[in-house]
Parts: structure tokens; C-alpha cells; sequence
């Protein structure tokens, strides 16, 4: 049984103008001691599906879905207070901006404390005691000093230690990480992220890891859900998905890398932009950018199977060749084009 | 932190100075003569009046006059009065006790009031709740404060009979001051039903004298809150499994009081200005009552000494919530 188990979550916002579906129908799991990656360009609901799941979003926000579990638990179920138990304990998060995601009126010692009373129950002296340990733990110096020390006397790295120290204080067993370094510098991402692995590998928790850098996947992640405008539009093992991405929009993101392709003088974009509230097009989402959308795509679109990545695709490229496309000429050209 | 604090101290010496100048300049500016106010109707003759004109150094030219009243203020000495021929410092100290009582109340009432309405308004943003409250609020600011004193009067001391009309005792308790608030003195005096007749004499006044401050501490802090709960670090208490309770009233609220305090530190000069005419109102025996009467008397002495101090109060106050403001927000003490 899996650790965290999504089936057919749906986000919607009441917005101005009308409802907006930011996650649809989404279906994820994760064991216990998996790393699982999701990927996907800002606006494709990554972080909304996993604040849905920790029952953050705002009172405009509807969430549906037809299994939301973790560790066997019915999230949709249970009532608020129960799930608020699990909530810093069993399951914690950590955000993309550590500096403003510190209270900056209480000291690192009793922003973590804080976890360690309510839901450990622990007493002063074993609070102070523990939360030295899990600052050294994080790699921060001098923890005695740190502790009573007020964020804004933190860098961003140290910062993002802190909420990781924080995120870790009770042993969860699941660990969402919400683009962590995306505001910290190159030199203190690498850093992070090797923290995040190791504590991760020695812990045994599950780490889920919402990023848009496909490096940080490589890196990090043994299985990769990948998501577009709401949806998810493939999933693979790390190798098998660097090596053979299944989802045109998966292969897209690989071949922007900068690293594959520095054989052109330009690196190559994606055209146009992840579809909003009012220009969700018909049938497939990602057709008004894919190379090989053809009229069949504009209509409806089908999901494979697992042999080819669960992708949300009527051709899925098998070895970069989109399988069952009509127009094989048209291929050619398109493949090009795409590698430009 | 002493830099800043010795900072905001010497500024306080050109703000004294330029309010010794302004309230010396400005009684002098209103017509009448401290003088014949003294005779009344019945007049003096011209020698005695010239008499007392030079008794009272009123015969000096205006410029002699200051650099006395200041020389003299200096050494702590404010005049005497020209009516009750008593000091100026020792009214004053006779009488502000029942004024600091008075705006005491108030201000408490004003913050454990206007907090958690603000707080309440700003959690349910948008529902009836917010805006009926923002809007009782609003009128609460805009109300003149002789006019709803009034309203009051007329309906709990005069309809329901609830409340006396004037003064902080019933007449039938004596008993000597020991700290000078009444509500501590009649406890301290252990007459039956003394403490209970100086509360409702105070009630009334202390909610006139409240209301523009509770009206404006609730919009602040519904401001704050408003801005404190779409930051991160209040997403961060809950995912940590906070509850509401403890995410809105500690770790949002910290953060909101903030400005707050900046706004109740303010608040005390109005709270002088608006005991004025509470104090008038209610005759409640107070310096803002003592003001106004001096005004009326052209009591130079009085009025120049006495607004002196009151402004020194405002600044003291003002200096003492920087100061707070410190306390509260780590980013400013260290």
C-alpha cells in the first residue's frame, strides 16, 4: 500500500470571472522512502495539488477527489481537527521562500519548539535539547546561538535549513519540498538539495519534490510525475524518462535543458504559454504548443498506459518518434523544428 | 538602543522649547486681560490696576515676559495661579490623577476592545460581520464627542437612570486620597458600595472619551491583520498543524500589533485633547476641565504651565511606545 495516495484530485478556484480548474483530475502515489519529482512550468498546479492535500488553500478553493489517502487514512474523510494532527508530524512542508516563511517575531527555538510541544508534547528542557539536534543536523553551525536568534538575523540558505529543521522536528513521514531553492543562490541550492537527499536516505521518509528545473530532478528524484495546466501528462522512473520521455511536453522540457543542447548556438523554448482560466483549448491542452498536434488532438485526447508513462497523449513518442501519427512527413519537419 | 533612545530624548528639548512658545504666545493672542477678569463687574480703579499689571509683570514688554516664564520653568517653576493663588505644579498634580484615571479606563477599554473587533472583522473579511463592524466603526470616529456624551446622558443617566450625571463619587462617601484614582481609593477606604458608585461615575465618560480611539485601533488592526494573514510565514503555522486559534492570535497577531502599537502610542493625545470636553462635559474634576477653565479666566499662568506639561506628557508617552515598538519587533532591537 502506498504511503500517499491521490486518485482524481480536482482544484477549483472561484474566481471573478468565474471558476477555474487549477488541478484536474491529478493521480499520484508515493511509498514510504520514495523521492517522487513533480515537474511542470509555473501555472501547472503543482504546488496548488500538494496545498490541497495539506488543506492550505484559501476558502475559494473547492477540492474533489476520488481517494485522497496517506498511510491508509482518509484525508477527505476525517474532520479537520483530526487532520490537523497529522499535519507538522506525519506530514510537513517545506516552501520556496524561506525568508518570509519564518514569523519574523519569534526565535528559531520556538518556531521549532512550537511543533515539538504540540505534537510531541515535550517539555522545555527536551525541547531545547532536540532542536539543538535537529539544527546541527541541518548542517547549521553553533545551534546553541542560532536558537534564540530572530530570522532576520538568518540568510536565505540558513533560513532554508531552519524550515527544514522545523519540517523534520516531529520525524514525518512524508516530506513535501515546494520548490526549495528556487530563491536561494546556485552555490546554496546544490547545497540544499543534497541535505534534502540525505536526510531523506537516512530517514527513510518520502520526499515529494515540486520543482520546475529538470536538473534538480535528475539529480534528486527516482520517479517523476510530470504535470501540465492542471493535468498530469506523464509519469516514469527518473533513468527511463531522461532516456525516453513518452509526453511530447516532457521531451520539450528535456531538450531546453542547457546541458543537451549545446550543439546549437540558441536554447531551444517551448512557444506559448501553460493555457489560463480563459483560454483552455478543446481536447488536448498542450496542442496549441506541441509539434505533432493534429486535428484528432484538438478534439479529445487519450491516456496510454503504463508501458508508455501514463502520458496524456495521443502519440507518445517512443524513442523521440510519436507512435501512430498519421502524418509521417510531417514528423520529420516538426522534430526539427522542435530541436531548433 | 540607548543611542536611540538619548536620541529621541534630545529631540524632545526643541519640541519643548517651541511649545513653551506657542501656548505662552497663544493665550496672549485671545482678547481679555487676566486682570480685569480678576475684578469682575465691578471694576478698578486705574491705579490698581496698574498696581497688579507690574504685581504680575504684565507691564513688561512680551519678550521679558517669556525669558521669565522660562527661566522660572526651567528651574521648575510654572507660576501660580492667578485665581486660586496656588502653584500651577501643585493644581496640576492635585488634579491629573483623575484625568490619568479617566483616559487609563479609556485606553483599556479602547485596546480590549478594538483589538479583537479589528481581529474579528478582519478574519470574516468581507461578510456582514466586517462590514457592519467597520461601519459602526466609522461612525464611531466621525461622532463629535460633546454630542454623543450628550446621547449617552440623556439615555442612561436620564432615561434608564443608570449612571450619575457628573463628578467621580456620590457625595455621601468621604474618605482622604491616598493614590488620587478614586477606583483604587474607594476599595482602599473599604466603604461599602464606595467602589461601586465611583465605577459608575467613571463608565460613562470613560466610553465617551474611548470611542474615537477604539473606532481607530479597530480599523488598524483589521488593516494589519488583513495584510499579516496572506504572508507566508501564517502558511507556515499551519502546515506545521497550528489551530486557528493559535495561527490568528499569536503568530498573525504579533505581527499585526506592530503598527498597532504606533497607532495607540498616538492615541494619547487624543485621548488629552478628547478629556477637554469629556471632563467638561461630565464636570469631571480633571486638567482638561482645569484647562478650560483657566481658558475662560485668562489664567495665563495656568494655561501656558499646564499645556506645557501636557505636552511633555504626549511626548514622554510617544517616546515610552517607540520604545515598545522595540520590544515587539526584533527587527528594530537588534
Amino acid at each position: 500500500m502506498p504511503l500517499l495516495d491521490i486518485e482524481n484530485l480536482s482544484v477549483t478556484f472561484a474566481t471573478a470571472t468565474g471558476p477555474f480548474r487549477a488541478v484536474d483530475n491529478v493521480s499520484l502515489s508515493c511509498d514510504g522512502g520514495d523521492i517522487l519529482s513533480i515537474v511542470g512550468e509555473s501555472g501547472s498546479g503543482k504546488s496548488v495539488s500538494m496545498l490541497a492535500l495539506m488543506g492550505l488553500l484559501p476558502f475559494t478553493a473547492t477540492v474533489t477527489a476520488d481517494r485522497l489517502e496517506f498511510d491508509g487514512r482518509d484525508l477527505m474523510a476525517m474532520k479537520t481537527r483530526e487532520r490537523r494532527k497529522l499535519l507538522g508530524r506525519d506530514i510537513a512542508m517545506i516552501f520556496q521562500e524561506p525568508m518570509s516563511s519564518l514569523n519574523p517575531c519569534f526565535t528559531v527555538g520556538f518556531q521549532i519548539g512550537e511543533s515539538l510541544r504540540k505534537h510531541l508534547g515535550l517539555g522545555r528542557a527536551e525541547r531545547k535539547e532536540r532542536t539543538i539536534e535537529l539544527l546541527s543536523l541541518v548542517g547549521i553551525p553553533s545551534p546553541e546561538t542560532r536558537l534564540s536568534q530572530f530570522p532576520h538575523q538568518l540568510s536565505g540558505g540558513m533560513s532554508q535549513r531552519v524550515m527544514i529543521a522545523m519540517a523534520l522536528a516531529c520525524n514525518p513521514k512524508l516530506l513535501i519540498a515546494d520548490e526549495p531553492t528556487t530563491a536561494l543562490d546556485v552555490t546554496i541550492q546544490a547545497q540544499i538539495l543534497d541535505l534534502l537527499a540525505d536526510l531523506q536516505k537516512e530517514r527513510g521518509m518520502a520526499l515529494i519534490l515540486i520543482t520546475h528545473d529538470m536538473g534538480v530532478v535528475a539529480e534528486t528524484a527516482q520517479r517523476v510525475h510530470v504535470q501540465y495546466a492542471g493535468q498530469r501528462v506523464e509519469e516514469q522512473d527518473v533513468r527511463p524518462l531522461f532516456e525516453s520521455p513518452h509526453h511530447p511536453y516532457t521531451a520539450a522540457l528535456l531538450s531546453a535543458l542547457p546541458e543537451r543542447a549545446t550543439k546549437h548556438g540558441r536554447l531551444p523554448a517551448i512557444p506559448g504559454k501553460v493555457p489560463g482560466a480563459d483560454d483552455r483549448p478543446n481536447g488536448c491542452l498542450f496542442s496549441p504548443r506541441c509539434a505533432f498536434t493534429t486535428d484528432l488532438c484538438r478534439r479529445s485526447v487519450e491516456r496510454q498506459g503504463a508501458e508508455f508513462g501514463h502520458a496524456l497523449c495521443n502519440y507518445p513518442l517512443e524513442q523521440g518518434v510519436p507512435r501512430g501519427h498519421p502524418d509521417p512527413e510531417h514528423i520529420g519537419q516538426a522534430m526539427a523544428e522542435m530541436m531548433e | 538602543m540607548l543611542r536611540f533612545f538619548l536620541h529621541r530624548l534630545g529631540l524632545l528639548i526643541p519640541t519643548f522649547i517651541g511649545v513653551s512658545i506657542v501656548t505662552f504666545a497663544f493665550i496672549r493672542l485671545i482678547p481679555g486681560d487676566p486682570i480685569l477678569m480678576l475684578a469682575g463687574e465691578r471694576g478698578m480703579s486705574a491705579e490698581r490696576y496698574a498696581e497688579l499689571r507690574s504685581l504680575y509683570g504684565y507691564d513688561q514688554p512680551l519678550i521679558v515676559q517669556y525669558f521669565d516664564y522660562a527661566w522660572s520653568a526651567l528651574q521648575g517653576d510654572l507660576g501660580t495661579s492667578i485665581v486660586t493663588k496656588r502653584p500651577v505644579l501643585e493644581e496640576f498634580f492635585t488634579l491629573f490623577p483623575a484625568t490619568i484615571e479617566l483616559a487609563t479606563v479609556a485606553i483599556i477599554i479602547a485596546v480590549a476592545v478594538g483589538i479583537p473587533l479589528g481581529v474579528l472583522a478582519a478574519v470574516k473579511r468581507g461578510s456582514w460581520l466586517d462590514q457592519g463592524l467597520m461601519g459602526v466603526a466609522l461612525v464611531g470616529y466621525s461622532m463629535p464627542i460633546f454630542w454623543w456624551g450628550l446621547l449617552l446622558i440623556i439615555l442612561f443617566s436620564g432615561i434608564l437612570q443608570w449612571t450619575p450625571v457628573s463628578g467621580r463619587i456620590s457625595l455621601l462617601y468621604f474618605f482622604p486620597p491616598v493614590t488620587g484614582f478614586m477606583l483604587i481609593d474607594s476599595l482602599l477606604s473599604g466603604q461599602a458600595g464606595a467602589f461601586k458608585s465611583a465605577l459608575s461615575h467613571l463608565i460613562l465618560p470613560a466610553i465617551v472619551l474611548a470611542t474615537i480611539p477604539l473606532a481607530v485601533i479597530a480599523r488598524q488592526t483589521r488593516s494589519a491583520m488583513l495584510e499579516v494573514l496572506g504572508e507566508d510565514y501564517v502558511r507556515t503555522a499551519r502546515a506545521k498543524g497550528m489551530p486557528p486559534r493559535r495561527v490568528i492570535g499569536l503568530h498573525a497577531l504579533r505581527n499585526a500589533l506592530i503598527p498597532v502599537i504606533t497607532t495607540i502610542g498616538l492615541q494619547v493625545g487624543v485621548l488629552l485633547a478628547g478629556a477637554i470636553l469629556t471632563e467638561t462635559i461630565f464636570s469631571w474634576p480633571g486638567i482638561g476641565k482645569w484647562m478650560v477653565d483657566s481658558v475662560f479666566k485668562r489664567d495665563y499662568a495656568v494655561v501656558q504651565g499646564g499645556l506645557l506639561l501636557i505636552a511633555g506628557i504626549v511626548m514622554v508617552v510617544n517616546l515610552l511606545v517607540d520604545v515598545t515598538y522595540g520590544l515587539v519587533n526584533p527587527r528594530i532591537r537588534h
